[in-house]
């Protein structure tokens, strides 16, 4: 009896020495996971913090950009001009048309191009002289880069002039292409 | 309130735009005209006479640039019966005829005249046209018709119509355009379409009971159809590009137009009743303001294929084509008067835009007009005068030149700018 006693207590203290042993290595490893937590949060924090500073940086750029792009355009205007019964582009008129192209190729926007006559000839003659040159300003944004369903081209001929009143002051301003 | 409501009826009433009436001003007749007397008809209806029929009468034939209508203060006697005519009285004032006439009823009214040649001392003409009295202005225009070909050979076209197009610019606000139509002399202006967007092109159809016009109403252009009695109107194309320049067939069955829906602008045939289209062109330059000739079996119409417009021919058949104009480097918006022969077109010299008439067998071209900017001719129906668009003092107007050039005149709007003519086939029998 004696000796088994001496057997349980024995036991008794292994299995506490154990479970003691047991506890403590327990303590240990969640003592350690949740420092491994808090540093991986501070460092997703801190990564997600850095992500979105350079998202702002890179959104800022992105809207400088669109923004001198935008610019650009404000300051080549939106009227594209041309000579008596033609509708050949002269070089002030891509420089216009360069600037839209640049912010065009950053959107996905539609774009309707009236064209439009001075009051010299005939009315339906005018209106297929202004779809021409609609047309030209068209083909100019398709073949550098603008896809072609994205642009509507329409001609007033000589029905909406922004200069009432005849000779070529008058006139020069009314042949022209506007973009929208 | 009741000032209040009053203010308000007004205050739409007067922003109602105003009606683009057209008057005439002759600037040029011929040489020497024949001496008429119109004397002032008598009235037996109710009341005071509605219309000056007499009035009407004389100004259709000083119009024509033939005639030298005798000034009422200068005429000796004023008989409305051949027993009250005294011819000794009129010869020794050098007229040469002498109309005289009544006008009696009442919803329905009856002009009754004489015509007789003072020198010979005989009636040469007795008249009488019957209508609605709404409609009296018309029977005088169609008393003129009579005595105009009882001295000329010539039907008379002064009871027509003109189509015409009235622009006013608003300053703050929507631009106005109205598609009018009125008696050929402008008088009895009524409104056919009214829109803030473009109207252009009015054409009539060979019976003058339908037109056909271009509008920009949706932003785009479109052509329509239009009756003028019941105003029903109908969208016959809205193709992407161009839909313009519709014109009847003389058998009423088609229309040729311009579309673009195939890349450059193209002639196109209508088949009214089938809605099938018929491409008539392919060519890449412009082809536009197709004009059907007379027997319907070739159209004329302007094409920049050589380089500058130029009027060609084409067989709506076979399809060959010719061209018709070689003088000047711009010709333009051809169309021929009913003999087949005369065809009226803009011609452009030294920069300005002139009306000219071109023989189709002599091939000569004669420019008609000292403006610079004419447009949109228009030829009556009997072949005498075209009516065009012009400029003069800056504003919009329409203006008639005789073929032989020798007699002019305007029809300036009291307001805005009138453009686009478009003078309307016989109404009626002759």
């Amino acid at each position: 009896m004696n000796q088994l006693s001496v057997a349980g207590k024995a036991l008794t203290v292994i299995f506490a020495v154990i479970f003691m042993i047991g506890c403590a290595s327990t303590e240990t490893t969640d003592t350690t996971d949740a420092a491994a937590e808090a540093e991986a949060r501070r460092a997703a924090e801190a990564q997600a913090a850095e992500q979105a500073a350079e998202q702002a940086a890179t959104d800022r750029h992105a809207k400088a950009a669109q923004q001198t792009l935008q610019d650009a355009v404000a300051a080549a205007g939106y009227v594209v001009y041309f000579e008596f019964d033609s509708s050949t582009l002269q070089p002030a008129g891509r420089e216009v048309l360069d600037a839209h192209l640049a912010l065009a190729k950053t959107n996905t926007k539609s774009i309707r191009l009236d064209g439009h006559t001075d009051e010299r000839g005939t009315r339906e003659y005018n209106m297929a002289l202004g779809e021409r040159r609609a047309k030209a300003v068209a083909d100019y944004l398709s073949v550098n880069g603008v896809a072609s369903y994205r642009i509507e081209a329409v001609s007033y001929g000589e029905e909406r002039p922004v200069a009432y009143g005849s000779g070529e002051a008058n006139w020069s301003q009314n042949r022209r292409v506007e973009i929208k | 309130m009741k000032r209040v409501l009053i203010g308000l009826f007004l205050a739409a009433a007067l922003a109602l735009p105003v009606r683009a009436e057209l008057v005439i001003e002759i600037t040029a007749g011929r040489d020497n005209p024949t001496s008429i007397a119109v004397v002032p008809f008598a009235w037996s209806g109710w009341g005071s006479a509605p219309e000056d029929v007499a009035a009407a009468i004389a100004a259709d034939l000083l119009r024509s640039g033939q005639f030298a209508p005798v000034a009422r203060a200068d005429m000796l006697g004023l008989p409305t019966r051949e027993s009250e005519v005294y011819y000794r009285d009129w010869r020794t004032t050098n007229v040469e005829y002498l109309l005289i006439g009544r006008v009696s009823g009442g919803s329905t009214v009856s002009v009754e005249y004489e015509l007789f040649d003072v020198f010979k001392q005989e009636g040469i003409l007795v008249g009488r046209e019957t209508g609605p009295v709404a409609d009296l202005r018309m029977l005088a225009h169609r008393a003129s018709d009579k005595v105009y070909y009882q001295l000329t050979g010539i039907r008379g076209a002064f009871a027509t119509r003109i189509l015409y197009v009235a622009f006013t610019r608003r300053p703050g606000a929507d631009d106005n355009y109205q598609l009018m139509v009125a008696d050929a002399d402008g008088a009895r202006a009524e409104l056919v379409l009214e829109s803030s967007q473009p109207i252009l092109s009015p054409a009539w159809s060979p019976d003058g009971n339908q037109i056909a016009y271009v509008s920009f109403e949706s932003t785009r252009p479109a052509i329509y159809r239009h009756d003028l009695s019941t105003g029903q109107r109908e969208r016959l194309t809205n193709f992407k590009g161009l839909n313009g320049a519709p014109a009847w067939s003389p058998d009423g069955n088609s229309l040729a137009m311009v579309l673009s829906r195939d890349g450059s602008p193209d002639l196109y045939i209508l088949d009214l009743a089938s809605r099938k289209f018929r491409r008539l062109t392919r060519h890449y330059a412009i082809e536009t303001e197709p004009a059907w000739m007379p027997d319907g079996r070739s159209l004329i119409f302007t094409s920049d294929r050589g380089g500058r417009p130029q009027i060609y021919r084409i067989d709506v058949v076979t399809g060959r084509t010719e061209r018709l104009t070689y003088e000047g480097s711009w010709n333009a918006r051809a169309s021929v008067a009913a003999d087949g022969r005369t065809m009226v077109l803009v011609h452009r010299r030294n920069d300005a835009f002139h009306i000219a008439v071109q023989d189709l067998e002599r091939e000569r071209l004669q420019i008609l007009t000292s403006t610079a900017l004419d447009e949109s001719p228009s030829v009556a129906p009997n072949g005498s005068m075209v009516l065009y668009a012009t400029k003069h003092d800056g504003r919009g107007i329409l203006a008639a030149v005789s073929v032989d050039g020798r007699v002019k005149f305007r029809l300036p709007s009291r307001e805005g700018d009138v453009r686009e003519p478009a003078w309307s086939p016989y109404m009626g029998e002759p």
